[in-house]
């Protein structure tokens, strides 16, 4: 019954898109529908590893960035089609997310946390190094008119990026639900005890890091059919690190709605402000919301919402 | 007494310039009821460690069921059929009272499971009307009792037992100990730790004392209480409490 609702939702949630991406004239809808979108696969990604199994990723920027460039890379070389790039950029997140996790998460906790933030900095500086893909001029990145079905360029990402969405919300669904969530629940309480009830750890870890960096990765690669031009500086941003894990604490680490909670009010109160305050002032508010959830909501809105619920079952 | 199910040979564990374990040789029987005693401090807790694979030791051997198992992690160990409690409860918290079940019928192939085993073993513990409340909002009775089920549902050959009983009331105590007597008949062996006298002797058939880091007494019940070396460094210390 909640499997059809759930497939249900999804398919309405498609063809509302297909529909959106021919109807809509305002190109806005398509820019900040894009935003949004993208912010669900971040946040849905990063949730994987930071939220199931309480690995607190900092780089995600690094992935995102890859996905990006890994795109322009495959786009430069073998002109290759929107899907290519974004299976290519999956497949490179992926790898990168393994070598990560090999080298870093036999360290447990905070450790592991600070060897990501060193990852950004690493590969946005081999981007800046590296003039086939721009260097740090950036690119221009002039993708051809969609020939089949859709009217613009805009429109075609803008799908792809619901598409994407609907992809990661459905695997993390699918981990949160199995054995496999269950196994990276046990980790994220303790890891010890985890092992002496038979989870390998390890294991786990480097599968949960594999699918995030690879869903990270997947939401950077659409960016240069959108953007048309990419620099290091905005591919690598830190506001991808501090929204990826902000967004999951907003909403909620445990299930896979609190990361989609969380990356539709963030990215609505950033479009708000984007339109009504400066920029600059947009990081600040990030700031303030996620500072005001850590103190008042530690478990996010989900979380809240749960404690209300259980508080008023219980006799 | 035929094969051991564990054979622990010269095992040795130091933090630093700390010996925790000084080179324990330790035996224990298909079936046996062992109870390990000795004042804090003395190694019992990291003797157990180095057995279910949680800490390396810096030496000396872990033989499981005739096959050396001392570079095996511990979640292979756990596979193999030993299980655990530990001393302070270490539930899974964020995740319900039953999934806290299933995550050792999950991972454990050896797990006899089913679609209602989780909710008896809940039942074995006394848990069954707390199966869908989060493993947080357990009091310490009921998270004692779920470290329980928990190491229980791995379907051990082996279960070490670090302090299950403390801080429960008298009539919890026997509870317990009625089911680890269960549990012993249907064949499985267990290793008690626990600080509460009465229940250990009650509950084992042999008893080991251990004190900064080594065995100093191993035998019956009666004659282990009865040692002069026991009697000085573990009941003198528990008297002048």
């Amino acid at each position: 019954m909640n499997e059809w609702r759930f497939i249900v939702g999804t398919l309405v949630v498609l063809s509302v898109g297909a529909l959106l991406s021919h109807t809509a004239t305002n190109a806005y809808v398509y820019y900040a529908g894009f935003v949004a979108l993208q912010y669900v696969v971040i946040s849905t990604g990063w949730n994987i590893l930071g939220g199931y199994a309480g690995y607190v990723n900092f780089g995600s920027g690094a992935f995102v960035g890859l996905g990006t460039y890994t795109a322009i890379f495959l786009f430069n070389s073998l002109a290759a089609p929107l899907w290519i790039q974004i299976l290519g950029a999956a497949l490179v997140g992926g790898l990168l997310g393994l070598a990560m996790g090999y080298l870093t998460l036999r360290i447990q906790g905070v450790y592991f946390s600070i060897a990501t933030l060193a990852l950004t900095a690493v590969l946005s500086t081999g981007i800046v190094n590296w003039k086939y893909v721009g260097g740090a001029r950036g690119i221009t990145v002039l993708a051809s008119q969609p020939t089949v079905w859709f009217p613009s360029i805009v429109s075609y990402v803008f799908f792809a990026m619901l598409l994407l969405a609907v992809i990661s919300i459905t695997i993390a669904r699918g981990i949160e639900r199995s054995w496999i969530g269950r196994g990276l629940a046990a980790i994220r309480a303790d890891e010890q005890a985890a092992e002496c009830a038979g989870v390998p750890t390890l294991k786990l870890k480097l599968f949960a890091a594999t699918v995030s960096g690879a869903l990270l990765a997947m939401a950077g690669a659409p960016y240069p059919y959108y953007a048309s031009y990419v620099d290091p500086d905005s591919a690598f941003s830190i506001n991808y690190a501090l929204n990826a894990l902000a967004m999951p604490l907003i909403g909620g680490t445990r299930t896979w709605i609190g990361p989609l909670i969380g990356a539709l009010l963030l990215s609505g109160v950033e479009q708000a402000a984007t339109v009504t305050i400066p920029s600059e002032v947009n990081l600040l508010i990030v700031g303030l919301v996620l500072i005001g959830f850590v103190v008042a909501a530690p478990d996010g809105l989900l979380g809240l919402a749960g404690r209300r619920f259980t508080q008023g079952k219980r006799p | 007494m035929t094969e051991p199910i564990l054979s622990v040979r010269d095992v040795w564990k130091q933090f630093g310039t700390q010996v925790a374990v000084a080179g324990v040789n330790l035996d224990v029987g298909h079936g046996e009821k062992l109870g390990i005693i000795g004042p804090n401090g003395s190694g019992k807790t990291t003797l157990i460690n180095c057995i279910t694979g949680i800490l390396r030791p810096e030496r000396g051997t872990v033989i499981f069921e005739g096959s050396d198992i001392s570079d095996l992690p511990a979640y292979r160990r756990a596979r193999r059929g030993i299980a655990r409690s530990f001393q302070i409860p270490r539930p899974f918290v964020g995740i319900s009272v039953i999934q806290n079940i299933q995550v050792p019928l999950d991972y454990v192939e050896d797990a006899a499971n089913g679609p209602n085993r989780a909710i008896e073993l809940l039942a074995l513990v006394g848990l069954e009307s707390r199966a869908d409340c989060p493993a947080d909002s357990l009091t310490h009775l009921e998270l004692r009792k779920l470290e329980l089920a928990r190491a229980l549902a791995a379907s051990p050959r082996l279960l070490i037992a670090d302090e299950v009983m403390a801080g429960l009331s008298e009539a919890e105590i026997d509870e317990v100990l009625e089911k680890l007597f269960v549990l012993n008949d249907r064949g499985v062996t267990v290793i008690m730790i626990e600080h509460i006298m009465h229940a250990i002797m009650r509950f084992s058939k042999r008893l080991v004392c251990m004190e900064t880091g080594q065995i100093i007494a191993d035998g019956s019940p009666q004659d282990v209480g009865r040692d002069p070396e026991v009697r000085r460094v573990y009941f003198g210390e528990q008297a002048s409490r």
